[in-house]
């Protein structure tokens, strides 16, 4: 998360000079954790996507039976459907976070310190702790949002068991606790772009707004560029805080149950295991297809200086 | 799928038992492990018992002091699903509570270890029958817990209305439930909680109908009787009567209760030591036999059993501790500290009078009328559909006929897959 944009996009492609040997010794640790955690359990868990598993351990082959299964199952579109409107919901966040970075970064601000540090609180804060939180929020009945929305005449609703709103209202507690780290990086993003171009910008006779569009955006877009696609990859996991704010018996689950946990209810509550690593392995599939169209469509809108 | 790796593992483990056992032979007092202190963990998921199951413990240390027993409390919400992950990856606890839902797929599938020297003769033969698979005894009857109604006395004193009498029917309950509701106070009569053991099992069987039968092979949703059952909370949700099922999701039903917004609740035995030691409820609950149905007050009865992990490091001295933790010494323990009914014979009278403010004689009597809690050999595959059938049956977006047929249809289903 910590990576600065320049480095998840090399500027130039043309180093193709030899890599000394000792070269290898600064990648291998990361290197043999990848291979550890990542790589080992994707294999894995493709070939566990072709068997069915015992109850506790074992599996025989079942061939592709769980990616038919799976394809005929109205619930997997529903749960697609499902992850891709809380992904677009979720998106909202990058220009919220944009605008207030560009905020956050005006000089001479006043108390920057607090608000930065406001805005990145949530980032450290527990996942379960904010979903208890806005659970109560949230309380139909007793909730502090319906309370201040009854004080100015609007009667509430059960935000979280409404199928209407609870896929938003989730989507809202997402957006709200991922702006610090959004905001990190643009801001870390806006200290690249030379003051020379801004005062050039000045001079011209752009003001704030013209400036923030001509000259910020697309200064910003590699910044821009890595928080969607890594913001696009992370709404599409979603498990945490749908299992936790919405749960079992909730007569919103239908119109909120996302791929994961989807995943999480085959894997872990039916206990069909091959059939949770075949969605699990449909859902990778499904985000390296996106990750590398985002990649390819980059071109039209990030600039690189 | 059947001839899978653990149940090879676990025959190889057995055929070295007899060696493992004579090294054990080789202790001092014939019981401890011979080479040194032994840890063994044990898995729990009721924190209003931790402090029992401390003492039980504890005891245990005390005759066997190599032995060092440690608890793992998981909540329940979470405990199947950790614990089935942590018996297939090797790291389960050695000793842990199991219930019947789960009992037959554990037992059936080796990871159980057969408590061959568990003398049964002082339980219940319906709670050793349910943890005796194939013949085998797998599990040491720890407690049992039927139903009850708990009510609020001071709901009951500011409306006027008259505590519960012990001969009471559904029809007086509804008529209690109405005289108590006051929507301007926020107060409803009673909670329809989309409970099964605590409420709609309860219900069906007062109704006539079997959730399950007895040998696990039909489901008795689809039949009117089945309906009957779940109508008579779903009535209750309609009329006003309860909160819906949305308010329950946002706050539990139970919640509800002991801050004196639902005057009854129906809940376990195992509620009494909960509301015992909550300040707000502690004095002003009670509890009340279950309301009579078109075929009687029947209860659910439940157990959970002290079972050995077949994949533990120690298992003769986890199944000495499973048995300990089983016996009328825990169970006096247990007894003593009100945390549940223990389920060795002679030990419950001590439980009733540990919290005399109570008249938790109502769990006792229950015994007389129960009704076997309903499982199978993958109890979790029907109940999966019924969770979900239901949510929507209780939240009004499925009519309960369709409901329960829908239900008759996809649970008997389930079961016939057992049987493949």
């Amino acid at each position: 998360m910590s990576a600065a944009p320049g480095a998840v996009v090399p500027r130039r492609r043309s180093g193709a000079q030899q890599s000394p040997w000792w070269a290898l010794l600064f990648v291998g640790p990361t290197a043999l954790g990848l291979a550890v955690f990542y790589l080992w359990p994707t294999v894995r868990t493709l070939y566990l996507s072709f068997t069915e598993a015992g109850m506790f351990g074992g599996y025989t082959w079942v061939g592709l039976d769980n990616y038919a299964a799976l394809l005929a199952d109205p619930e997997l579109l529903t749960a697609l459907r499902n992850t891709f409107v809380y992904t677009v919901i979720v998106l909202v966040g990058i220009p919220v976070a944009v605008v207030v970075a560009t905020l956050l970064n005006t000089p001479g601000l006043r108390g920057r310190g607090v608000y930065r540090v406001l805005y990145f609180l949530p980032v450290v804060t527990m996942p379960a702790a904010i979903a208890l939180v806005w659970r109560m929020l949230y309380n139909g009945d007793y909730g502090v949002l319906n309370q201040a929305l009854g004080a100015v005449g609007i009667s509430g609703r059960s935000w979280l068991t409404d199928p209407a709103t609870a896929l938003v209202a989730v989507a809202v507690v997402a957006i709200w606790a991922g702006l610090g780290t959004s905001i990190v990086i643009f801001l870390a993003g806006l200290q690249g772009i030379p003051a020379s171009v801004m005062e050039a910008a000045k001079l011209d006779g752009a003001g704030p707004v013209r400036t923030f569009r001509s000259v910020t955006v697309p200064l910003l877009s590699p910044s821009i560029f890595f928080v969607s696609v890594v913001g696009i990859i992370g709404a599409l996991q979603v498990f945490d805080l749908v299992y936790m704010m919405v749960g079992r018996n909730n007569p919103a689950l239908p119109d909120t149950k996302t791929v994961v946990y989807l995943f999480y209810e085959a894997g872990f509550l039916d206990n069909h295991r091959g059939s949770a690593a075949a969605i699990a392995f449909v859902l990778l599939v499904i985000i390296l297809g996106l990750t590398v169209l985002q990649f390819r469509l980059q071109k039209r809108w990030v600039h690189y200086e | 799928m059947r001839h899978s790796a653990p149940r090879r593992y676990a025959a190889a483990v057995l055929a070295l038992a007899p060696a493992l056992a004579l090294t054990a032979c080789a202790g001092d007092d014939g019981t401890a492990a011979a080479d040194g202190p032994v840890t063994l963990t044990y898995g729990i998921w009721d924190k209003n018992q931790e402090p029992a199951m401390r003492q039980i413990a504890d005891a245990f240390t005390e005759t066997h002091p190599d032995v060092t027993v440690e608890i793992e409390l998981t909540p329940f919400a979470d405990y199947w699903t950790k614990l089935r992950t942590a018996v297939s990856g090797g790291t389960g606890p050695d000793v842990f509570w199991m219930n019947g839902p789960n009992i037959q797929a554990y037992a059936s599938n080796g990871a159980l270890e057969p408590l061959a020297d568990l003398d049964t003769s002082g339980y219940p033969q319906g709670l050793v029958d349910l943890y005796t698979v194939d013949g085998t005894v797998y599990g040491a009857p720890k407690d049992f817990d039927t139903i009850g109604v708990w009510y609020n006395k001071d709901l009951f004193d500011a409306a006027g209305v008259e505590y519960p009498a012990d001969d009471w029917t559904w029809d007086d309950y509804v008529e209690t439930a109405e005289r108590l509701t006051d929507p301007d106070k926020g107060v409803w009569g009673s909670a329809a909680a989309l409970n099964d053991q605590q409420n709609y099992y309860d219900t069906i069987a007062q109704a006539g109908a079997e959730v399950i039968s007895s040998d696990g092979t039909t489901t008795g949703y689809g039949t009117p009787e089945a309906l009957t059952g779940l109508e008579f909370w779903t009535d209750q949700i309609a009329a006003g009567l309860s909160p819906t099922q949305e308010q329950m999701t946002d706050t539990s039903p139970e919640t509800l209760f002991t801050s004196g917004k639902v005057a009854m609740y129906w809940s376990g035995s195992w509620s009494a030591v909960a509301y015992d030691s909550n300040e707000a409820v502690a004095e002003s609950v009670d509890v009340a036999p279950l309301p009579a149905g078109p075929e009687g007050n029947q209860s659910v009865i439940h157990g959970v059993g002290n079972v050995v992990n077949a994949g533990g490091e120690h298992k003769d001295v986890a199944a000495q501790f499973a048995a300990f933790a089983s016996s009328e010494e825990a169970a006096t323990i247990q007894a003593e500290a009100g945390a549940v009914i223990p389920a060795y014979t002679g030990t419950q009278q001590a439980w009733v009078d540990a919290m005399p403010q109570y008249h938790l004689d109502v769990f006792i009597d229950a015994l007389e009328t129960a009704v076997p809690y309903p499982a199978s050999r993958n109890t979790s595959a029907w109940t999966s559909v019924q969770d979900e059938v239901l949510t929507q049956v209780w939240s009004g977006n499925l009519e309960p006929a369709e409901g329960n047929a829908q239900l008759g249809e996809q649970v008997q289903a389930a079961l016939d897959a057992e049987q493949e």
